[in-house]
């Protein structure tokens, strides 16, 4: 049978029965054959043993089913939290805003870290694209999209580039250059095409391949340098909303994971479904690895996030409580894999002790749904992006310390100007050419009340 | 869908949970323990878990502005 399908449109006569008519482009086993749509059928058909009908098979499946949540249930002696029962209680967090990253005009749909640990990328539903420095604010650079919701961006593992795509059912690829005056959108390439919106994408391991999720129900693996696409894994029976890569040291895998509430595991080389969790109750928005790779985490419309573990092939945990009724956007795990930072469309951040279920801390500070969480590539920070327009940057503290008061601070060479504004949204200087970087401050509360104004350069 | 493309659909569905009730598993408890071990294995380098001292911290607050 057929590994893989994808449409081509082109005419002409079949491989099989000659006749011209349109074609089916195929690969078996990598070997590329164009067979009419009659023939496909044909072919797929004798894939069938004898005997086998609709009725047979839908009765075989479903005994298979049972057989698989027997075989699950089986292997269930003991909760995860129960197992972690003598594990010390995670100590209180530390945690508080450091950096408020203003200049989207619309909802951020979708931010990701520079392996530099510094700078960022964020899309937004207006159609924008900006690189920013996530240690000075600055806007690094910027690209415009011919479409609005640009629903998903990344960066590549060189630092050299992003990609991006969105309402445009393309994923496309934009090399930052140094000069800043340089237009950027004169050298987006386009590199993925699907036939729906593309809902989510990362970069493998090099800066060459490519992998998208999309709203047509398949992910799909791309050439960045060729635009070809090299695998696409087909299997979910709705649209696709999110997907992560493995690890490094564990392989080729990914998971991806949808509106038909179905989180698969792929092989990236083969393009096979190796595995498949149902057992959330709605959309799952995010997918995202456990740093050992043996486990992965998962957010729903739901209101619910859930733990799975590949190798006992099964959920081990469900983070959820009475009070929380609203969606799940989006989950990412600090580096130790401890705590899993939770985004929520009540415009609340949760952390989750994942050992123990508990929720061990809640953030505050957007002031609308939470469309993305991510930690930084060390772990030391973790970013969000909202349908406020903002991204917020949670850094860490001193141990021990939670309410550690902010740092005192020596008045600023130029104090007298800024001793005198006390409110955020005039901390520019009067001619605006300059900006009083707002660390200067003492506190950093007034960063998320302040409606505008913002420690950015004056666009 | 016309009857031979229900029938393959199926057929697909079939042959993968047919393989997916193949796969070897590990008993939760085993699966539990190792993830556990991960995770207090790195504690220590996970810095949103355990904290970090000022001066090590990238996102510190500037203690002076310098700019003006």
């Amino acid at each position: 049978m057929c590994d893989q399908t994808f449409m081509a449109a082109t005419f002409g006569p079949c491989d099989s029965c000659s006749k011209a008519s349109p074609l089916m482009n195929i690969y078996i086993k990598s070997e590329a054959i164009n067979y009419c749509s009659f023939c496909v059928e044909m072919m797929a058909c004798q894939g069938l043993q004898k005997g086998e009908t609709l009725a047979t098979l839908k009765k075989e499946s479903e005994n298979l089913k049972k057989k698989l949540e027997e075989e699950r249930g089986k292997l269930n002696d003991i909760e995860l939290h129960q197992v972690a029962e003598k594990v010390e209680a995670v100590a209180a967090l530390s945690l508080k805003t450091r950096r408020v990253l203003k200049g989207h005009g619309n909802k951020v749909l979708c931010v990701d870290w520079c392996k530099d640990k510094r700078r960022l990328v964020s899309s937004s539903q207006d159609g924008k694209v900006i690189v920013w420095d996530a240690f000075t604010l600055n806007k690094e650079h910027g690209v415009t999209l011919p479409c609005t919701w640009v629903m998903a961006c990344a960066y590549a593992p060189s630092g050299c580039a992003v990609a991006c795509g969105g309402l445009d059912n393309k994923c496309s690829v934009v090399p930052l250059s140094l000069d800043r005056n340089e237009n950027l959108a004169a050298k987006k390439k386009s590199v993925a095409m699907h036939t729906n919106y593309v809902s989510g994408c990362s970069f493998t391991n090099s800066d060459m391949q490519l992998l998208t999720s999309s709203g047509d129900g398949t992910c799909a693996l791309w050439d960045v340098e060729s635009g070809q696409l090299l695998q696409s894994f087909h299997g979910h029976t709705a649209d696709v909303l999110s997907l992560d890569l493995a690890p490094s040291e564990t392989g080729n895998t990914f998971v991806s994971g949808g509106c038909d509430m179905k989180a698969n595991v792929w092989d990236m080389r083969s393009g096979q479904n190796i595995q498949s969790f149902e057992s959330h109750e709605s959309d799952i928005n995010c997918v995202k690895y456990y740093p050992s790779g043996d486990a992965f985490a998962s957010a729903s419309d739901d209101a619910t996030c859930r733990f799975y573990d590949l190798r006992a092939d099964r959920e081990v945990a469900v983070y959820q409580k009475d009070s929380i009724i609203f969606g799940a956007s989006s989950v990412d795990f600090s580096l130790s894999g401890r705590l899993l930072f939770t985004g929520y469309n009540d415009y609340t951040i949760n952390v989750w002790d994942v050992l123990k279920g508990t929720r061990v801390s809640i953030l505050l500070g957007h002031e609308n749904r939470i469309s993305r969480v991510r930690v930084s590539p060390d772990g030391t920070a973790l970013c969000s992006a909202s349908w406020d327009n903002s991204l917020r940057i949670e850094g860490t503290g001193p141990r021990g310390n939670p309410t550690h008061p902010a740092p005192q601070l020596h008045p600023p060479a130029h104090s007298g100007r800024s001793q005198s504004v006390p409110r955020a949204d005039r901390i520019y200087s009067p001619s605006n050419k300059f900006l009083v970087f707002p660390w200067v401050f003492s506190q950093w509360e007034w960063l998320g009340k302040s409606s505008k104004g913002s420690a950015l350069e004056p666009s | 869908m016309p009857g031979p493309a229900n029938i393959v659909a199926m057929k697909k569905v079939v042959q993968q949970l047919r393989m997916e009730a193949g796969i070897n598993r590990v008993k939760v408890s085993q699966a539990a323990a190792d993830l556990q071990q991960f995770c207090l294995q790195n504690a220590q380098q996970d810095p949103l878990l355990t904290g970090m001292s000022s001066s090590n911290n990238p996102f510190r607050p500037q203690k002076v502005c310098s700019f003006l």
